[in-house]
């Protein structure tokens, strides 16, 4: 059975702040450009706190560091942006809105 | 330069009843034709046709936080009216809330040239402001909700009436509003907390003060301020049977200070509370025609659909409990509330056609037609397209007959109506839709052709189906240019907001400025509207 | 030379503040005071200093990139205007003008944002107030998929949580926050009570509050969430005095999209039976609730509007941009104060490298190569003044505090609506 997570992207301060540095900043980017893990899920996958992970969705694939934090199993957080979007889908469901939060997203090691 | 030719002129205001008269326009006002170098004039042969001032609408929901609503609830109602642009014109859509442009084209097609947006919490009026930008083709006021005020509650608790004069004095001015305008005073209040009010003397929550405080703080602050327009009043109990009880006692309360009760047929219910309402028209017809300080519009129902919208928020709960479907409330910090349900008159239901015979009734009963004035409280009653077929069921009483016919039996019942036989005519109609609703407003340079009148003119070409006639104009003339020539919209102009600026003691500003703080979440500063960021506008002058 | 600037207006965020203090010296902006991190890093990174615009990653004069848009609209037979959402309320009423003339498709950032909030809408009404009343009333504050103090910092001092009401005189200790997340965040922290949903089952919590509201049993848990728990938050709801349901994109983004908000909707509605309960949504940009005011009253739909046959029609799912972009059916974008290549989806962000696209926004987040035709524009709020709506739609006249060098987007819209070719 593939080991899907469910992947949530939304805002946090630093992207926030990135973004007055402009778009596609070297402050943009750094902000977007990692993914929180839950400690369980790190320990299961093998993958020690910093290292990058290859991502993988319906939509593409991005490989970026992995960090733990206090998520729920199953659960992965990237902060939105580029980064997260190369794992979005443009499916919106008939609405416009594509899956920002709910995206399912395998994660391999590199 | 313009001379409109050969026309018959209905000018109840100057006393001109079907007279063949030539009307001169220069520089946007109607002048004598020694003024005019008849060489250079541009002339509309009016021979055969009818000459009316445009129509002034009283009362009317076009524009702002509520009307928006309204439009973006409904996208069924988009698709009941699909505007196309054209060259000369925006694209739009809507029936009952119609998009602005749309609006605006819509009533000048049907020889309006001004529209009094009826009611806007001064919180919002912004957004009503920005709306009326984008209406074109006419002329604009709007009124401003003070009936839940907490500024003007708390002065009332604290027995100072001067406080709350200067209040309102600096508001109209801030808010660059036309009228004060009050809805279910107190009641609006009291819904924040789950309740509403039922009588004059119910008290409010959280200030203690009443109904009938607050009616007669408003009205007596009207008349030392000399706004043009009486306070415009949306009463308790809007709906409800047995309501004309109340109305009335309103209606002697206000009448020292002149006052005017909007969309009266949905006021004025006989019946017991909490059963089907009754016409009660031969009541309110007889204090509207005792009462000199009172005029009324009907708010006359039209089968169709329409959009409830009113910031009489418990009212549209209650409605929401019987009907449900779909609804908005919104709460407005200190000022106000209010809800929006759509809704359809359906002929076969009963209680709205005992509502539809309950406004006719009054239109017939009260004997002085420059106080009973031509309303839909659109889009409330049904929409403003619906007047023209208004104006017919006045002066066609066979028409009338036909229409009462196919009621249901219950609405038949114990309707006056059919005795009624009376027929409007057509210098009456001039007066409800405009002589009359002008003068009330008092609009001193609109609603007739008079010397010095605004060159807002109307031509019709006369018909026995007066519906058609009105609904088709064939000239219209908004500030002296034509926007409708032979039936057809051909110009789009920017009409103006008329506001008033009463003088007020500035001392008041440093209790409003303390007042702010505690009861907004908005900078007084960044509160009133300036007029460099308005279209054009006009200031009337009060006194 | 240094001046103070009262009562400025942020419009990073829909709390749209007016309280905050600017100094400034000479030609930028050297202090800000009370504005939270995100709207200090808006004023204070703000370069209002001239800047030309580029045609095809060269610089080029006003003429020559005006006239560059012109003749990409003109050529276009499906142009897409987006973004409006940071913007002012007067130039979104002119990107909506240019849409008609043109017979373009027009959405705004509500798009990703709130438009399954209009579905629901559309669908059931709301139940509303303004952020004043929340202050003065709400003893019991809901958060539900949104998290306020990394995204609308100073909602709670100003407007819930934290502040001082007239009826909650003691703050925070009069009030009950609930947060419902599906994990743990800054917000949830501070929470009275936490409940931690699993992703895409906010549908199923709360069409089982609605159960319980309506006096019904719930035969087990909801997806991990305990009854009692539930149970629990009925009883809050139905015995606060006036409560208030925030919601963000944990609803409108995860599965279930505009039914999860009509559910929350149709729950707040059922509410007002027992009690006095408003929702409100969490509008992200400080002018996103006026562009869905200005699209309603001029076309009767709030986004995702086109003009190509010539009335308004609205389309979800046809219109709104991510599918304009990923379908392939826009074949020129306007793109107006927003960062589609940031936020969409891959598949549709690549897309504007694929077609003629013309980008306006303050000259920071201009590079040569953003677009087509790159115009870096005045910013409301800072160097122009305009008109912008709360998140609670009460509108806000934005103030200027600096002298623009560059053209506002309205100066800019209004050239191209002249210039156009009438569809």
């Amino acid at each position: 059975m593939e080991d899907y997570f469910t992947l949530i992207s939304g805002r946090t301060k630093k992207q926030a702040a990135g973004l007055h540095k402009g778009p596609g900043s070297p402050e943009h980017l750094i902000a977007t450009s990692y993914v929180e893990i839950s400690d369980a899920d790190m320990t299961r996958l093998g993958v020690s706190d910093g290292e990058t992970v290859k991502l993988v969705s319906s939509a593409g694939f991005v490989e970026l560091k992995a960090f733990k934090a206090d998520l729920p199993d199953g659960l992965l957080f990237i902060p939105m942006g580029p980064a997260a979007n190369q794992l979005v889908s443009a499916e919106t469901f008939g609405v416009g809105m594509p899956s920002f939060k709910g995206q399912k997203v395998k994660v391999e090691p590199v | 330069m313009l001379g409109i030719l050969g026309g018959t002129v209905i000018d109840p205001t100057n006393g001109i009843t079907l007279q063949k008269k030539d009307i001169w326009i220069k520089d946007k006002k109607i002048v004598s034709a020694k003024d005019v170098d008849p060489t250079v004039a541009q002339t509309i042969d009016a021979s055969g046709q009818i000459i009316m001032a445009g129509g002034v609408d009283i009362h009317s929901h076009i524009a702002g936080a509520k009307v928006n609503s309204g439009r973006k609830l409904c996208p069924e109602d988009s698709l009941r009216l699909l505007r196309p642009r054209t060259a000369i014109s925006r694209s739009g859509s809507g029936l009952t809330v119609p998009s602005t442009h749309s609006t605006g084209y819509l009533y000048s097609e049907m020889g309006y040239t001004t529209v009094m947006e009826a009611a806007a919490a001064p919180l919002v009026v912004r957004h009503t402001h920005e709306e009326l930008e984008d209406t074109p083709n006419l002329d604009k006021g709007i009124f401003i909700t003070l009936g839940n005020n907490h500024f003007i509650m708390k002065c009332i608790r604290d027995n100072e009436f001067a406080k709350a004069r200067d209040y309102v004095g600096w508001l109209m001015g801030a808010a660059k509003g036309y009228a004060i305008k009050i809805v279910n005073p107190g009641g609006v209040e009291n819904w924040k907390y789950g309740k509403n009010v039922d009588s004059l003397d119910d008290k409010v929550i959280g200030f203690g003060v009443t109904p009938r405080q607050i009616l007669t703080t408003l009205g007596r602050i009207n008349c030392e301020l000399k706004l043009p327009h009486p306070v415009h009043i949306h009463g308790l109990r809007l709906g409800q049977a047995g309501n004309v009880d109340i109305t009335r006692e309103t209606m002697e309360l206000m009448d020292e200070f002149g006052a005017h009760f909007c969309h009266v047929q949905f006021m004025s219910y006989g019946g017991e509370r909490g059963k089907m309402p009754t016409s009660a028209s031969r009541e309110i017809a007889e204090t509207i025609n005792k009462k000199d300080g009172i005029t009324v519009d009907v708010g006359q129902i039209i089968f169709g659909p329409a959009t409830t919208m009113t910031s009489d928020g418990p009212a549209q709960y209650g409605l929401h409990q019987r009907v449900g479907g779909k609804w908005v409330n919104d709460d407005l910090e200190s000022e106000s509330g209010g809800g929006i349900i759509p809704l359809t008159f359906k002929r076969n239901n009963p209680l709205h056609g005992t509502m539809w015979v309950t406004g006719l009734e009054v239109f017939l009963l009260v004997e002085d037609p420059w106080k009973v004035f031509l309303t839909t409280d659109h889009p409330n009653a049904g929409p403003f397209l619906g007047y023209p077929q208004v104006i017919r069921l006045l002066m066609d009483s066979k028409y009338r007959e036909q229409e009462f016919e196919k009621l249901p039996a219950s609405a038949k019942k114990n309707a006056l109506l059919p005795d009624l036989k009376r027929e409007y005519s057509l210098e009456e109609i001039a007066i409800i839709t405009r002589s009359g609703t002008a003068k009330r407003l008092g609009l001193k340079n609109k609603g007739h052709l008079g010397l010095g009148a605004d060159a807002d003119i109307t031509i019709y070409t006369p018909a026995d189906n007066r519906e058609k006639m009105f609904a088709h104009p064939s000239w219209v003339i908004k500030d002296g240019e034509p926007v409708v020539t032979d039936g057809q919209l051909v110009l789009e102009k920017q009409g103006k907001t008329l506001y008033v600026s009463p003088d007020y003691n500035s001392a008041i500003e440093k209790d409003i400025r303390e007042h702010f703080k505690d009861f907004y979440t908005i900078n007084f500063d960044n509160y009133p509207i300036d007029l460099e960021h308005l279209g054009p506008v006009e200031k009337i002058l009060c006194g | 030379m240094s001046q103070v600037f009262e009562n400025v207006v942020c419009k990073f965020c829909g709390c749209l503040c007016d309280d905050i203090t600017v100094e400034v010296e000479d030609t930028h902006i050297s202090k800000v005071k009370k504005a939270c991190p995100n709207g200090r890093g808006m004023f204070l990174d703000y370069d209002s200093s001239y800047s030309k615009p580029f045609v095809d990653g060269k610089e080029a004069s006003w003429d020559e990139a005006i006239a560059a848009s012109v003749d990409i609209l003109n050529k276009a037979d499906s142009p897409l205007i987006y973004g409006l959402s940071s913007t002012s309320s007067e130039a979104q009423r002119k990107a909506v003008e240019l849409a008609d003339i043109l017979g373009a498709v027009i959405d705004s950032t509500s798009s990703v944002c709130h438009f399954p909030t209009s579905l629901a809408f559309q669908a059931i009404g709301e139940v509303t107030c303004t952020l004043g009343e929340v202050k003065d009333r709400a003893d019991l504050l809901i958060f539900w998929g949104c998290n306020p103090l990394v995204s609308h910092i100073r909602h709670f001092t100003r407007y819930s949580a934290n502040a001082k009401g007239r009826y909650i005189k003691n703050g925070r200790k009069g009030r009950t926050v609930v947060v419902v997340d599906v994990r743990p965040t800054p917000t949830s922290k501070v929470a009275d009570l936490f409940i931690q949903i699993k992703p895409g089952t906010d549908y199923e919590v709360l069409t089982s509050l609605r159960a319980l509201v309506n006096g019904k049993e719930l035969e087990k848990d909801v997806d991990g969430v305990a009854t009692e728990d539930l149970e629990k938050l009925v009883d809050l709801m139905k015995g606060c005095n006036y409560g208030v349901a925030s919601f963000g994109m944990g609803l409108t983004m995860s599965a279930g999209r505009q039914y999860n908000v009509g559910e929350l909707f149709t729950l707040v509605v059922e509410l007002n039976k027992f009690t006095r309960f408003s929702a409100m949504p969490m509008r992200g940009h400080g002018n996103v609730a006026g562009a869905d005011q200005v699209l309603s009253w001029l076309s009767g739909y709030p986004t995702a509007v086109s003009f190509a046959c010539g009335v308004p029609q609205i389309g979800p799912g046809e219109f709104t941009s991510v599918d304009m972009l990923a379908n392939g059916a826009a074949d020129a974008a306007l793109i107006l104060a927003s960062n589609p290549g940031a936020h969409f989806p891959y598949a549709a962000a690549k897309q504007l490298n694929k077609i003629p696209t013309i980008y306006m926004a303050p000259a920071g987040d201009c590079k040569p190569e953003s677009a087509t035709v790159v115009l870096p524009t005045a910013c409301y709020g800072i160097d122009a003044e305009g008109t912008a709506y709360r998140m609670d739609n009460v509108p806000i006249r934005l103030r200027s505090v600096l002298q623009k060098t560059r053209p506002t987007d309205e100066e800019i819209l209004l050239q191209f609506i002249k210039a156009v070719e009438k569809c």
